[in-house]
């Protein structure tokens, strides 16, 4: 009986080791089954020939790589990402700062900035076509002025047009992760600073943006992973087939997936996963160090 | 004093610049649906029989009628199986991820277990995926489970999106240990304090998690747009843009329709939504 009990509370101290495993086994079982092992088998199949299954190396990534519309969505994806993402930073930093001082307005304001969020891209398409279109609206006010009327959305224009977009959705919500970074900075260094003489100028470069270089990490990396979800804008303006300057990844993995063309697909995923996972760890690196 | 005052109202008007260009298109889309067929023609005629000119605008209808909204009423029924499928599929996300997602993030927030780390670590790199990369292996899942072209198959692995994981955990975080080590002193077990504090007491983070994927789920258009051949399984996300310009009233009602749970549920929600946000900045 005594060698009983002492395995069941030897048994006890061991299911309490694996207590909160219980609670997360649905989830992980999922996401092995839905997400992880799928993956895996794509990043085999990128080294295998799509028909016979047979392993070629890395003459998938070498087809991808040669493939002019994956090197013009991947040249879209950077460009995009470079404009965007300091253009929204930056924006969205002025907008915080400024709001922070408004004491009446400043909670209104911060709803209406969101607002973008909340608008389904589905229905704010039908304003963008009606404002793009070259006998639309922009042009109608472009006219008054005496300009020329441009072809938004067929022409090099589109990428303004998708950077506005992007920024128009994404600008309340980087607010207000800004707003949270300068929330955390204690009102009581500005009191010292003020007492010594400084000027809020001097307090914003001295104070304030030292202070919220942590967040701007997490900023950057949220906005680069919201600058993905453009390719729904993209696609609903203007279809599968855009103006080369708005043809995005997403754009040309659809393609591949109408022509079945599996093994491109296998290995120009992987080589996504792989930038993006490159790109954000050397994000981490270099704020690290600062 | 006074220019400190004077500045600071100086400095709202680039800012309430900014608010009505973020709020423009719900007025847009909410008087173009009041405006009865011949204003939206005289309006959108450039755009939509190729008129000479530019689309005007008006900020008020002439005559304000709700003429187009009794026309999807009643004579729209494709209009409600697509809103109808977006409801379905939005719900069952959330649902599943209620389910499956709350006990996750718990366990992650409040148990010590082998792997913890990686395996979150895991999680936070799936999160970061974007559909290009989810895309084949979605397919290759869905197809040898039989899920391709159904609701089902859009739903399941949406549930398993690691991304409410991570906003929950975040909040179950910041309960106090206190708290949960003088229930383990009274005597309760690891669900019982799971049930009783945990989800009580983190119930802000689950209600930001939910807002910011209803946000996201009634949106939905890449999965459905590469799973869902059978076109009555569209949400509205996918049918709305299809409607043309021909049927200008139906397509404004339509987007104000699909707009309308969008806004509520910002609106009811919405100090949620910006806790949710939030949770990300925060440094552990």
């Amino acid at each position: 009986m005594k060698g009983i009990s002492a395995k069941r509370s030897r048994g006890s101290g061991q299911c309490r080791k694996w207590e909160g495993f219980l609670f997360i086994l649905p989830s992980l079982a999922g996401v092995l089954v839905f997400i992880f092992i799928p993956f895996l088998d794509v990043i085999r199949r990128s080294f295998t020939e799509v028909m016979s299954g047979k392993f070629v190396g890395l003459k998938n990534f070498r087809t991808v790589f040669s493939n002019t519309a994956f090197r013009q969505a991947a040249y879209n994806t950077f460009r995009f990402t470079g404009i965007c993402i300091p253009m929204l930073i930056f924006c969205s930093l002025a907008a915080a700062v400024l709001l922070q001082g408004q004491k009446k307005m400043g909670s209104i304001l911060k709803s209406m900035y969101l607002m973008p969020m909340a608008i389904p891209v589905a229905s704010v398409v039908l304003l963008w076509k009606l404002l793009f279109h070259v006998k639309g609206m922009l042009n109608g006010i472009l006219s008054l002025a005496g300009m020329r009327a441009v072809d938004w959305m067929n022409s090099e224009y589109a990428f303004g047009v998708l950077v506005f977009s992007y920024i128009w959705k994404n600008l309340g919500y980087d607010v207000i992760l800004w707003l949270a970074g300068l929330a955390g900075i204690s009102g009581d260094i500005y009191e010292a600073a003020r007492v010594d003489g400084a000027g809020e100028w001097r307090c914003f470069i001295s104070i304030t943006l030292p202070n919220l270089l942590p967040s701007l990490y997490t900023i950057a990396v949220l906005s680069f992973l919201n600058s993905f979800k453009v390719f729904r804008e993209a696609y609903l303006v203007a279809g599968d087939y855009p103006h080369s300057s708005i043809y995005m990844m997403q754009h040309l993995f659809n393609n591949w997936f109408r022509e079945l063309s599996l093994d491109k697909m296998a290995a120009g995923a992987v080589v996504n996963a792989v930038v993006i996972l490159m790109l954000v760890l050397l994000l981490q690196r270099v704020w690290e160090k600062e | 004093m006074r220019k400190t005052v004077q500045m600071r109202y100086l400095l709202l008007i680039p800012l309430i610049i900014l608010a009505v260009i973020c709020c423009y298109p719900v007025i847009f889309l909410a008087t173009g649906a009041l405006m009865d067929v011949g204003e939206l023609t005289d309006n959108l005629g450039p755009v939509m029989k190729g008129s000479e000119g530019f689309v005007s605008w008006r900020f008020m209808p002439l005559f304000p009628t709700l003429q187009n909204y009794v026309e999807l009423l009643l004579d729209s029924p494709q209009f409600f199986v697509m809103f109808w499928n977006s409801v379905k599929l939005t719900a069952g996300i959330l649902a599943g991820q209620l389910l499956i997602g709350i006990p996750a993030a718990w366990g992650f927030a409040r148990f010590e277990f082998p792997f913890r780390k990686a395996v979150y670590t895991l999680y936070i790199i799936l999160m970061m995926m974007p559909f290009q990369v989810r895309m084949l292996s979605d397919y290759l899942i869905l197809d040898r489970m039989h899920l391709l072209d159904s609701h089902l198959g859009i739903i399941l692995p949406a549930v398993f999106s690691t991304f409410p994981v991570f906003i929950m955990y975040r909040f179950f975080r910041g309960i106090p240990g206190a708290i949960i080590e003088s229930a383990k002193l009274d005597g309760a077990g690891a669900l019982q304090i799971f049930l009783h504090i945990g989800i009580p007491l983190g119930a802000g983070g689950i209600v930001s998690a939910m807002v910011l994927n209803f946000l996201e789920y009634w949106n939905l258009i890449e999965q459905p747009l590469t799973f869902l051949k059978d076109k009555t399984l569209w949400p509205l996300s996918l049918f709305l843009p299809n409607i043309g310009l021909e049927k200008a009233g139906i397509a404004f009602v339509s987007s104000v329709v699909t707009l309308i749970p969008a806004v509520f549920v910002f609106l009811l929600g919405q100090d949620y939504l910006e806790q949710g946000i939030a949770a990300a900045a925060v440094k552990e």
